[in-house]
């Protein structure tokens, strides 16, 4: 079954032509808009009493994770389910893979399967563009290091268009660890190729060098805006997005303690204050409650960390759909 | 073994000044004579047909991984690749196992070596024991034993007193010690240089003051001791300033770079293309640039390979986990030839003198020129020779380059080795 893409006059999708997806970074905004619009017609079948349609009958998926994480991992199950694709479920950790056998010994043993789309999350970056430089099945970057996460920055997108209708001129601040995150260069990409404004903020110690030059040149010139100050990034945004801080930070001295980090970069009410009405709070989750997040901000009207998650369901879908659907064979490095 | 006269062919011999059309006579393995015309005399006939006749090449930053890591590389398929690329010398770094840290395993490579008889093979000791950097080896063992230098290569020596008295100690030999300028704790977790690609890619970074911090301590450690320093594989432009000024103020130093160094930058990295893991990193443009002129003037004395064989499988892991290296004799000549030569920046005579005068004269052997009475080292190359690197054909086990597909331009032809012509180049 087709999903029927209802396209609004302003956005122009482009055709998907690619076996994987590895990271937004690569992706035209043609080609984003058209995830999002084939995301927004499979949400529909998560609303139905039988959630479930014939569209990738006959296909497998596996969920190919190296590094635990039940979230992501869940979210790809129920959306190959959904789509009545058959999903194996591997976690190995990426230490106990025995001496001398490689990540693409594995993936080999997989594609002697026959299997269709490669779901891979790992924790060092680029595992997933070197399995799709060997697979000749689909890939799909799950997370991959401090790299990207490709779905989890369209759910985002798709999560502040449904809520405020548009991207184009936003300005969306990233707040936390920068230098660390996967999310937040998938962001950097995918909302600045859509016409927003990106604003990173977080103590230098966790702000990567020259990330201003990331993103896609906008109206106001290429890159992301760059602060310290907290309180500068909430003043002008319509969207805060809170990034988790590991305790590892601590230890590896990039922040003395979360105590001063929650004193500086903590959000709570009183510095929600003077925020733009209607201002959405996200996070990718799970969430750091009374580091980076206070509880009653995180559960709070602005909150729509739970539509990010119901949402995730949808893109997921609209992904597996996609790169399943594209040519197999294409030796072009996606 | 034949007396062997080469003809017909273009002498370049920075040491001798000698540029031009020159026949060269070699005898009992060393050069006897060089002469525009010199005849035959029942010599055996070399006709060089015009190509260069150079000096053989010497390396001062070689890992032939025997003892320990045969898989990696031996002697022999090193020693050979060394010869492909034109080295008639190569130094062997220490990070062997065990490491070449007392006399033992410095002789088991030189006997190895003798025995495979294709390039010399010039062991360099390790400063530390087991290169731990915790206490110093017998200096005068290992140079009684034959090695050239001292140097824990792989790691820094971090220590600074111990740094200090391990360059006041090798005063009474005369010999260098070869730092790997790579401060530890700023270097930790890092896989490549740190700058916008690898906060593209999400890689983490190391810094160029890993590098000119160590630099920097090592120059005035050479100062205060009036002892002689090596700064092996120099990757930015601040450790050439640095350098550059410690020249001018008479301290004693030499210094190295590498032909992927001259070539490349961390835009090589690419989408994680492990070929180009490296340490010390490849660096911006402007690094690239600095190392050039710094080579260009005379700040850095000479070109080493650093070539570090490692299996196919080792590079074909994720980027983080692949290992550091390039393998890189026998692309060398050639990928001086595309970042020197082309561009016009080193003339050929001044890029044969930093490939042999001057690492010979750092190493302390008897080689780098056509001298009448020098082994007789030479190399025949055709400077016009297009070619492109296929991995898969090289000598070395070590079968991964970032210059993989590149096409280049500079070949050896023909190597004679202390008077012997070596086959299958
Ligand atoms: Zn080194």
């Amino acid at each position: 079954m087709m999903p029927t893409a209802t396209a609004k006059p302003s956005t122009q999708t482009a055709p998907w032509t690619k076996k994987d997806l590895l990271g937004l970074r690569e992706l035209s905004a043609g080609e984003i808009r058209l995830l999002l619009q084939t995301a927004e017609s499979f949400r529909e079948i998560s609303l139905r009493p039988i959630k479930k349609v014939p569209t990738l009958r006959g296909k497998t998926v596996v969920n190919l994770f190296f590094e635990p994480s039940t979230r992501t991992r869940t979210s790809f199950e129920l959306a190959a389910k959904r789509l009545s694709a058959d999903i194996v479920n591997i976690a190995t950790q990426s230490s106990s893979l025995s001496k001398g056998e490689t990540i693409l010994d594995t993936v080999k043993n997989l594609e002697a399967l026959k299997v269709d789309v490669l779901v891979i999350r790992h924790a060092a970056a680029g595992v997933p563009h070197l399995i799709a430089r060997h697979a000749t099945s689909s890939v799909i970057n799950a997370g991959d290091g401090s790299h990207e996460h490709p779905t989890q920055a369209l759910l985002d997108l798709f999560t502040i268009q449904e809520r405020k209708g548009r991207l184009e001129g936003l300005n969306v601040s990233i707040i936390g660890d920068i230098a660390h995150s996967r999310v937040a260069r998938s962001d950097i990409w995918g909302l600045t190729k859509l016409g927003a404004r990106v604003t990173v903020c977080g103590p230098p110690t966790l702000m990567p060098p020259q990330i201003e030059q990331l993103g896609a040149p906008g109206a106001g010139g290429a890159g992301v805006r760059v602060t310290h100050n907290v309180d500068a990034a909430i003043r002008d945004a319509d969207v805060l997005m809170l990034l988790r801080i590991q305790h590892e930070r601590q230890e590896s001295m990039l922040v003395p303690s979360l105590r001063e980090y929650r004193l500086r970069y903590g959000i709570d009410r009183d510095r929600l204050k003077g925020a733009k009405p209607g201002l959405l709070i996200m996070h990718p989750g799970p969430v750091n409650r009374g580091v980076e997040l206070d509880s009653a901000v995180a559960d709070g009207p602005f909150s729509v960390i739970l539509d990010q998650v119901t949402n995730g369901l949808a893109v997921r879908m609209a992904v597996l759909y996609l790169v399943s659907g594209a040519p197999k064979g294409d030796e072009d490095e996606g | 073994m034949a007396t062997l006269l080469i003809t017909g062919g273009h002498v370049i011999d920075p040491v001798n000044k000698r540029d031009g059309r020159y026949d060269i006579l070699i005898d009992r393995g060393v050069i006897a004579d060089v002469q525009p015309s010199i005849p035959l005399n029942g010599a055996k006939a070399i006709d060089a047909g015009g190509r260069l006749v150079l000096p053989g090449f010497v390396d001062l930053h070689t890992h032939l991984r025997q003892p320990g890591h045969e898989d990696k590389e031996t002697i022999e398929t090193g020693a050979r690749a060394a010869i492909r690329g034109g080295f008639t010398a190569v130094c062997a770094m220490p990070n062997t196992t065990p490491a070449m840290d007392h006399r033992g395993v410095v002789d088991e490579v030189r006997q190895e070596a003798r025995r495979v008889g294709l390039a010399a093979v010039h062991p360099i000791g390790a400063i530390t024991r087991g290169r731990q950097g915790k206490e110093l080896t017998d200096f005068g063992e290992l140079f009684d034993a034959g090695c050239v230098a001292l140097s824990d290569d792989g790691s820094a020596v971090a220590d600074s007193f111990l740094m200090r008295r391990a360059l006041e100690y090798a005063k009474l030999f005369g010999r260098p010690l070869i730092q790997h300028a790579e401060d530890p704790a700023l270097s930790a977790g890092g896989v490549m240089h740190e700058g916008l690609v690898s906060t593209t890619l999400g890689l983490r970074g190391i810094p160029a003051e890993a590098e000119s911090v160590i630099v920097a301590r090592d120059l005035a450690l050479a100062e205060l001791t009036g002892s002689w320093i090596h700064l092996a594989h120099l990757s930015s432009a601040k450790s050439v300033d640095l350098i550059r000024q410690a020249k001018r103020r008479g301290i004693r130093v030499t210094c190295e770079v590498t032909p992927h160094h001259l070539a490349l930058t961390h835009e090589a990295v690419g989408e994680f293309d492990a070929r180009a893991k490296v340490n010390p990193p490849l660096r911006t443009e402007e690094d690239r640039q600095a190392l050039i002129e710094a080579l260009a003037d005379g700040t850095i004395d000479c070109i080493a390979t650093d070539h570090a064989p490692h299996t196919d499988w080792e590079k074909e892991a994720d980027f983080d986990s692949a290992p550091f290296g390039i393998s890189g004799l026998e692309t060398a000549l050639a990928v001086c030839v595309a970042a020197l030569i082309a561009p016009k920046r080193l003339t050929w005579s001044q890029l044969v003198e930093r490939l042999s005068a001057a690492p010979a004269k750092i190493a302390g052997i008897d080689g780098g020129s056509l001298n009448p009475g020098a082994p007789a080292d030479v190399v025949l190359v055709d400077p016009a020779a297009a070619w492109t690197v296929d991995p898969k054909q090289f000598l070395s086990k070590g079968h991964h380059s970032p210059f993989a597909g590149r096409p280049l331009t500079g070949r050896v032809a023909r190597v004679i080795a202390r008077g012997r012509e070596i086959d299958d180049v």
